[in-house]
């Protein structure tokens, strides 16, 4: 395949990786959300592809397989286990934003992850510089909206992936060689986030019972705190 | 080699936690693990102290990025040693607390993987490697946090998660974007502290700037940074108190340590202002945290604030930017640790024996426990800075540096914010100590006052308080001939 070709097919992922991560802020059905960042997983291992057949990087092949064995496969597989059955026909209707709102400010952020990315381009070699970088960086953004906008417990650990996942795809255009061992450890610290999460989740739903987690945010001041003092935590 | 060892003990208390002993076996098996780490620290720690650094003879897979220096010498001993006063305490603690032995177990599991992530911070000297141990810190201890399994605890534990995580991810783009600025300086350095040390002037400023603040804001977070800090006080008050201690005194130093590292790699960078945005994040901090304290309803979110204010104290020191203030910041890191698990033992007592966290609750400990009564009064001065105890000598440390290099503003608000915090701490703790009962806030209070019943709190809980009381009053006694000479002026 023609370089010409590869970037192209490379501008293409990242594009439908942009996409994705509008579709997790806004998605209601849990499912849903968790089925977009599995696709998003597979888009930024198929970038990693991408950019290793066109750089030569036995490397970021090892990126590619690691993203698309952990994520695609095991991580469903770990959240299925732990979490407990109702987070998959929850379907989100209390977003502390509603949905056109929250897509224009992640419209904005897109437009500011743009601006982040430019001088960070001009620093690079020109082989660095493509999508991935402020594609990366509206990823990261909009996974950290996605979490202060979500109140069901999925949609929330998905939100914190989805950071991962952005800071990867901007990780694999600018930090082509980093140690295949420090990738697959950060994998599995995702592995380990849906479990410690999971868990969480149960032990909510078990006491609480629900796995709109966000909620429980009001309860605070009202339980520990005394009336008539009020705290900023 | 001690170092492979520090870092499999708590695997292997963690292992043998899980063989179907007695459960009592469970904190016995914790206690001895964190005494072989301590000695083993303390050996690191000496060794390190003559300006040698350790590094693995071994140079295969995760071994060959482990280097100790004199800075994370430092960190080290400060978790080994709070982790085993902690793990002392705890000893008591859970079993007045009539937990069923899974959950027992459960903790204590915990309690050894805790520890672990965080002897691996000052252990692993290759930042991303860093950044997955400060990953697993929070990891390790969501199920600690959420212990307790009331509502308030779950909660605590999922803001905790989820900002400290969300905080991990900007940090780990910043890591990202320092490896690239490490290969665009064309410097053959290894991507390790001291590799990026020296490469730091090669560095793309553009690159390294955004790291920086990525990373400042990112591990801020977990530090308790104002304004990321709103997880903090609901996860340090609602876990179980030896956790707190943990939490507190060392989690977040330890997590500071990783920013701390940034500096020399920053100092090269013309225009990078690193200093400045420390000065900044740590006055609001310290400002902010001084007059959150002084409106605090429990006892253990009062203690919870300090950190954030003690966090904020820190960083304005690494701020001033001389070798005095370094000093002084390091001073006041190790003062603030040790201080601080003491002040979080000292409120488990209370909470053991009267069972509420509500300030107004508590009155009169001094007549119904006098041990427990000493030893919050005695925290409390310890950690808002009276003489002649630790944080004092710390503060005026940092005053100094500040001083002499001409910062009066930052000094002049620094030590209005340690006031403020000094008389809302104290304050609260007066009333609580010796404070007489008063009926229109007492009725719902969970014990009654008009019966005369002592409480005494268990063995072990004593012991660990002992023992961390005793660096508080040493380091304040005594003075390293260092320290007493004036800053030297030169810059770092």
């Amino acid at each position: 395949m023609t370089d010409q070709l590869l970037d192209n097919l490379n501008a293409l992922v990242t594009g439908l990786f942009l996409l994705t991560a509008f579709g997790i802020v806004a998605m209601r059905q849990t499912r849903g959300v968790l089925n977009l960042f599995i696709f998003q997983s597979i888009l930024l291992a198929l970038s990693a592809l991408f950019l290793g057949l066109r750089y030569q990087s036995e490397h970021l092949y090892g990126v590619a397989l690691v993203n698309v064995i952990i994520k695609p496969l095991i991580l469903p597989w770990l959240l299925k286990k732990t979490a407990p059955e109702e987070v998959y026909t929850r379907r989100e209707v209390n977003q502390a934003l509603n949905i056109p709102t929250a897509l224009l400010i992640a419209l904005a952020l897109v437009i500011l992850a743009y601006f982040l990315g430019q001088p960070l381009l001009n620093a690079v070699a020109p082989e660095f510089r493509g999508p991935n970088v402020p594609i990366g960086i509206a990823g990261l953004l909009l996974g950290a909206f996605t979490i202060t906008v979500r109140r069901e417990a999925v949609p929330l650990l998905i939100g914190i992936l989805a950071m991962e996942n952005g800071a990867f795809l901007s990780g694999i255009a600018i930090s082509r060689k980093l140690p295949l061992l420090v990738e697959l450890a950060i994998a599995t610290d995702g592995l380990i986030v849906v479990f410690i999460m999971g868990v969480l989740t149960r032990a909510v739903h078990r006491h609480v019972g629900t796995t709109a987690v966000g909620e429980l945010a009001n309860l605070k001041e009202n339980v520990s705190v005394p009336a008539g003092s009020e705290e900023a935590g | 080699m001690s170092i492979a060892f520090i870092l499999g003990m708590p695997l292997i208390a963690s292992a043998l936690i899980l063989l179907p002993l007695k459960q009592y076996w469970a904190g016995v098996i914790t206690v001895v693990s964190s005494l072989v780490i301590l000695v083993l620290a303390v050996r690191v720690a000496l060794f390190v102290s003559t300006g040698k650094i350790v590094t693995s003879a071994l140079g295969i897979g995760l071994l060959k990025w482990v280097s100790v220096d004199g800075l994370s010498g430092l960190i080290l001993l400060l978790v080994a040693f709070i982790g085993t006063t902690a793990a002392i305490y705890s000893v008591g603690y859970m079993a007045h607390g009539n937990f069923p032995p899974r959950k027992i177990r459960i903790y204590y599991i915990n309690f050894n993987l805790f520890v672990f992530s965080m002897l691996a911070i000052p252990i692993l000297a290759e930042p991303t490697l860093v950044w997955i141990s400060v990953a697993l810190t929070t990891l390790t201890s969501a199920l600690i946090v959420s212990f307790e399994d009331t509502r308030e605890a779950l909660e605590a534990a999922w803001k905790y998660v989820v900002l400290s995580l969300m905080g991990a991810g900007m940090a780990l783009f910043g890591f990202l974007l320092l490896f690239s600025a490490l290969q665009a300086s064309g410097s053959d350095a290894a991507f390790t502290w001291s590799g990026l040390a020296q490469a730091g002037p090669g560095m793309p400023p553009a690159l390294l700037q955004v790291a920086f603040l990525l990373i400042l804001i990112g591990l801020g977070t977990k530090v308790g940074l104002v304004p990321m800090h709103t997880w903090l006080p609901d996860a340090h008050s609602q876990a179980p108190s030896p956790v707190c201690a943990l939490l507190s005194g060392i989690e977040t130093s330890a997590i500071l340590y990783v920013i701390l590292r940034l500096f020399p790699i920053m100092q090269a960078t013309p225009g990078a202002h690193a200093t400045t945005w420390a000065i900044v994040l740590g006055l609001i901090s310290a400002g902010t945290a001084a007059f959150l304290l002084l409106q605090v309803g429990d006892y253990k979110r009062m203690f919870a604030f300090s950190t954030v204010e003690h966090m904020g104290i820190i960083l304005t020191a690494v701020g001033i930017g001389a070798a005095g203030a370094d000093y002084a910041a390091l001073q006041q890191i190790i003062s603030h640790s040790v201080t601080k698990s003491f002040c979080f033992f000292a409120a488990g007592a209370v909470l053991l024996n009267l069972r509420t966290r509500k300030i107004a609750s508590v009155r009169g400990l001094i007549r119904r426990s006098p041990f427990t009564g000493a030893a919050l009064v005695f925290g409390g001065l310890a950690i808002t800075g009276a003489p002649p105890l630790a944080v004092f000598l710390s503060e005026l440390s940092i005053l100094r540096a500040g001083l002499s290099q001409t910062d009066y503003v930052a000094m002049g608000l620094l030590s209005l914010f340690i006031l403020i915090a000094f008389f809302g701490v104290m304050l609260k703790i007066n009333q609580m100590v010796f404070g007489l009962p008063d009926d229109g806030v007492m009725q719902n209070t969970p014990y009654d006052y008009t019966v005369e019943h002592k409480f005494r709190l268990p063995f072990t809980c004593r012991l660990a308080m002992i023992l961390s009381a005793a660096p508080v009053l040493v380091l304040g006694l005594y003075v390293h001939p260092a320290t007493a000479a004036e800053p030297a002026d030169s810059g770092r």
